[in-house]
């Protein structure tokens, strides 16, 4: 089994990540964009875990789904909110923070 | 050797004690009795059927009965104490030649020095608590029982007693009627607890209490404004005086009681020792003279004495011959080896207190003469017989002056209530133009009067003789013919003063007893409703009185006290006869000579210097009784037989009569005017002291306030004014808001610069910290592989 396999996945998921994180205009896109890039740091934990005989790979990888479903959840409802507000969920639109 | 064993003793044994009799400890209650009533008084008075009075009487008589017992007590406690520590030698040695060490005690030198008899020392009872305690000193409040305190407490209570029962009938029906008992009470209580104090901050509060109590009783009728002056002048004039108590105190306080103690025995007894130094207890004893001076009205601070009379009759006997003005006197009893050692008495010719005493006593006698108002006669002889006490005890005479004090109160106040009593009866004080001939409308207060007026003048056997022979014997200035001995000095110019002051007394007394008693009935001219006299009203209300055509006797409340006092005028003198008189014996314990002096005197105590007797003169007695017979003879003539005479032939009442001296002799005329306007001391405190005060010296203290000390003030300000301009302008502008704008204006620009970062969209917030996660991973890797 070769690591560099898992580990060239884990890097093309996480550039698609970090693209759609940075490109998307739609919330819920970029939200699922970040889920992306989470997954990809769950495959590298598991791959390193599995190399090295490690379960502690695997128990920091399901951790870090439980967080990440907690994050998904918080980051839907803000969405929510936003959308009750503006009527849109456009991330572009929502600058009220500009210096 | 004797002597100096005696000294020896003095040091080591103080001849106090705190254990005695019930009485003597509990003397506190004598003094409390009439505060408590005071506060009874001020509260329920109003409300009780002799609207306040009862509880002023009830309390004053039973402080009276227990002053009786704690004299009785005393009595005892002077011939039975032994002292404690050693007591067994004290009593048991009878040859104390050879018994008698160094460190023996002062009773058993006393003891060998008299011969073996048994001896018991004079020991004061002390009884004190601590009131607090501050820096290492400790303030005590207690009571100190001597002889002296004794004989006080028995004056004060007795006089003030017949005082009250007196005031129910003369101020019945005053609009302040409860008001002037609470003050009654309150007064009698201050001069107890004063006379009680053992230690000299309590005497100082007895003291202000004194004082405030007359200034409430003088101004009792204030709604008249010479009434209410005479009040703040009382006051005032004693304030003068107080500063000179205050800082006589510290000064004791310090030198005598090593600013450690207030105690009045143990200063006392330091001086005593001689421990303390002789500046200091000048300057103690000159200040105290000066306290002595207002509070005894002694010149030149007596002005505010007769003033004083301005006050109900009632207050003026309490104050004159119970309270207040002996407060002086009870002062310098007290503290006496202060002025022993302070003034050197002994052996000495001329001190401070005897001259001013001396002094006192002529001035004040002539004064007496020019009053038209009785009251005011009775105030200057009051004036002037306080200045035998002051005199005596600055001759050295401790005794005679305290006897003097103790005879002088019952004939003062037996002469107060008198004239009072003839006051009430025609409405006024004025003997001139209101008085005359009352000895047929008052024959019971005319010899009541006449008693006093005989006691005052010192005439054989009543009361005043005694005591005023004994002061001018021991003046020691009688050594002329044929010598007193003994005396503790020989006060030469003291004696002639007093020779003359008796003289004076007997001399203005026959002319007060003539224009009040005799001749024709002046009065009741100002009744413009012309009623005629009507026996059916005699006994009215003494409201009605200006409604009867003659005064009539006054009513037994009045009249009692008036007996009482005229018994006791006649018989207190009884209670000290000279050594000699009635039985040849010397010092014969059964006896009835010098008893006085064997119970009041501290002699032989740790806190009572060793002073001299003099011995009496038969023909001093015989001199000075013939000189008061003689100014009394002059007076009965010139008044008695001469005016009588030339008003019944002119037909005029005798103020009609042109004064033949004062017409006729410049000199005379003088004196008579120096007289009238009272030696123009009142002239020289209002008019001069007081009106540079308010003329010249104010308006210079203005022009040094407005020009010295302003100008000063405003040269200070402007200073003041261009140095903060200074700051103002070039340190707080350009340096501290040069700093303050400098760094806001940083803080602008780099805010306007970092502004733009924040685009407020949230991708390019993670933009940017992808790209600062990949510098910091880039970073990372870099360093890992170097």
């Amino acid at each position: 089994m070769l690591l560099n396999q898992f580990l060239l996945l884990a890097a093309v998921l996480f550039c698609l990540g970090v693209y759609g994180v940075l490109a998307r205009k739609n919330g819920i896109l970029v939200l699922m964009s970040i889920e992306l890039i989470l997954n990809a740091v769950n495959i590298n934990l598991v791959a390193f875990g599995s190399l090295t005989d490690d379960v502690g790979g695997s128990v920091f990888a399901l951790f870090t789904i439980a967080v990440a479903a907690a994050e998904v959840g918080i980051g839907l409802a803000i969405v929510l909110l936003m959308y009750r507000n503006r009527r849109s969920i456009d991330l572009t639109e929502a600058d009220l923070l500009k210096g | 050797m004797f002597a100096s064993l005696a000294a020896d003793a003095v040091s080591e044994i103080s001849t106090v004690t705190n254990d005695a009799n019930w009485f003597l400890e509990n003397a506190w209650l004598i003094a409390l009795l009439p505060a408590i009533s005071f506060v009874l008084i001020l509260f329920f008075g109003k409300k009780m059927p002799f609207k306040g009075a009862e509880f002023g009487i009830t309390a004053v008589s039973i402080s009276f009965v227990l002053a009786i017992l704690t004299g009785v007590a005393w009595l005892d406690h002077r011939d039975n104490y032994e002292l404690e520590k050693y007591g067994e030698e004290a009593v048991t040695v009878i040859d104390g030649a050879d018994t008698a060490t160094d460190t023996v005690s002062l009773a058993v030198a006393q003891l060998a020095a008299e011969g073996g008899e048994k001896v018991h020392p004079y020991v004061a009872v002390q009884k004190s608590t601590q009131w607090l305690q501050s820096g290492g000193i400790e303030f005590n409040a207690g009571i100190m029982v001597d002889g002296l305190s004794v004989m006080m407490l028995f004056v004060v209570t007795m006089i003030s007693l017949l005082v009250h029962i007196y005031s129910t009938d003369y101020v019945g029906g005053d609009r302040r009627y409860t008001h002037f008992f609470a003050f009654l009470s309150l007064f009698t209580a201050s001069m107890l607890f004063f006379v009680l104090s053992d230690n000299i901050l309590q005497m100082i509060v007895g003291w202000e209490l004194v004082g405030v109590c007359s200034f409430a009783l003088i101004g009792h009728w204030w709604e008249e404004k010479p009434n209410s002056d005479a009040a703040l002048k009382a006051f005032l004039t004693n304030r003068v005086g107080d500063v000179g108590l205050l800082v006589g105190m510290i000064t004791l306080f310090f030198a005598a009681g090593g600013g450690k103690t207030f105690d009045t025995i143990k200063i006392n007894e330091a001086v005593v020792q001689g421990g303390v130094s002789h500046t200091a207890l000048v300057v103690a004893a000159a200040c105290l003279t000066a306290a002595v001076m207002s509070k005894s009205g002694q010149f030149v601070l007596h002005t505010w004495l007769p003033d004083a009379m301005a006050g109900p009759t009632p207050v003026s006997a309490l104050i004159h011959a119970a309270t207040m003005v002996v407060a002086g006197i009870y002062m310098v009893a007290r503290l006496y080896p202060v002025f022993w050692e302070g003034m050197q008495i002994e052996g000495s010719s001329i001190n401070l207190l005897a001259t001013v005493g001396a002094i006192t006593v002529v001035g004040a006698g002539l004064l007496a003469f020019v009053q038209d108002d009785i009251k005011k006669v009775l105030a200057y002889s009051t004036v002037s017989q306080l200045g035998y006490m002051a005199m005596a005890l600055g001759v050295g005479a401790w005794t005679a002056a305290v006897f003097h004090l103790f005879t002088h109160a019952f004939f003062k106040a037996n002469l107060f209530l008198g004239s009072g009593s003839v006051a009430h009866a025609v409405h006024s004080f004025d003997m001139k133009n209101d008085m005359g001939g009352m000895r047929k409308f008052m024959p019971k207060t005319y010899v009541t009067f006449v008693i006093g007026s005989l006691a005052l003048a010192g005439m054989f056997p009543l009361a005043g003789f005694w005591s005023k022979d004994e002061i001018l014997v021991n003046t020691g200035g009688w050594d002329l013919l044929g010598g007193s001995g003994a005396a503790p000095g020989s006060y030469t110019f003291h004696f002639v003063m007093g020779m003359v002051g008796a003289a004076l007394t007997a001399a203005y007394m026959t002319r007060c007893v003539y224009l009040t008693f005799h001749g024709e009935f002046r009065g009741g001219h100002h009744d413009d409703h012309a009623h005629d006299a009507d026996p059916a009203h005699a006994d009215d209300h003494a409201d009605d009185h200006a409604h009867h055509g003659d005064p009539h006797e006054s009513g037994p409340r009045i009249l009692y006290p008036l007996y009482i006092l005229s018994a006791f005028s006649i018989l207190v003198g009884f209670v000290n006869f000279p050594p000699g008189f009635l039985t040849g014996s010397k010092k014969d314990p059964s006896g009835w000579q010098e008893r006085f002096l064997h119970f009041i005197e501290p002699a032989g105590s740790s806190y009572f210097p060793a002073v001299g007797h003099a011995t009496p003169s038969w023909s001093l007695a015989i001199v000075a009784s013939l000189v008061a017979v003689l100014g009394a003879g002059f007076a009965f003539y010139y008044y008695f037989v001469r005016l009588d005479r030339l008003s019944k032939q002119q037909g005029v009442s005798l103020t009609g009569i042109p004064n033949g001296l004062t017409t006729t002799n410049a000199f005379a005329r003088t004196g008579h005017k120096i007289l009238v306007n009272k030696y123009y001391f009142d002239h020289l405190y209002t008019g001069i002291i007081a009106g540079f005060t308010k003329g010249p010296l104010a308006r210079a203290t203005n022009w040094v306030n407005q020009n010295v000390i302003d100008g000063m003030v405003d040269r200070v300000g402007q200073s003041a004014v261009s140095t903060g301009q200074m700051v103002y302008e070039k340190i707080d502008q350009g340096v501290v808001d040069g700093f303050v704008n400098g760094s806001g204006r940083v803080s602008d620009i780099t805010g306007e610069e970092l502004r733009h970062i924040n685009s407020g969209r949230v991708q390019n917030y993670a933009a940017i910290m992808f790209a600062g996660a990949a510098i910091l991973a880039g970073a990372f890797v870099i360093l890992l592989a170097l």
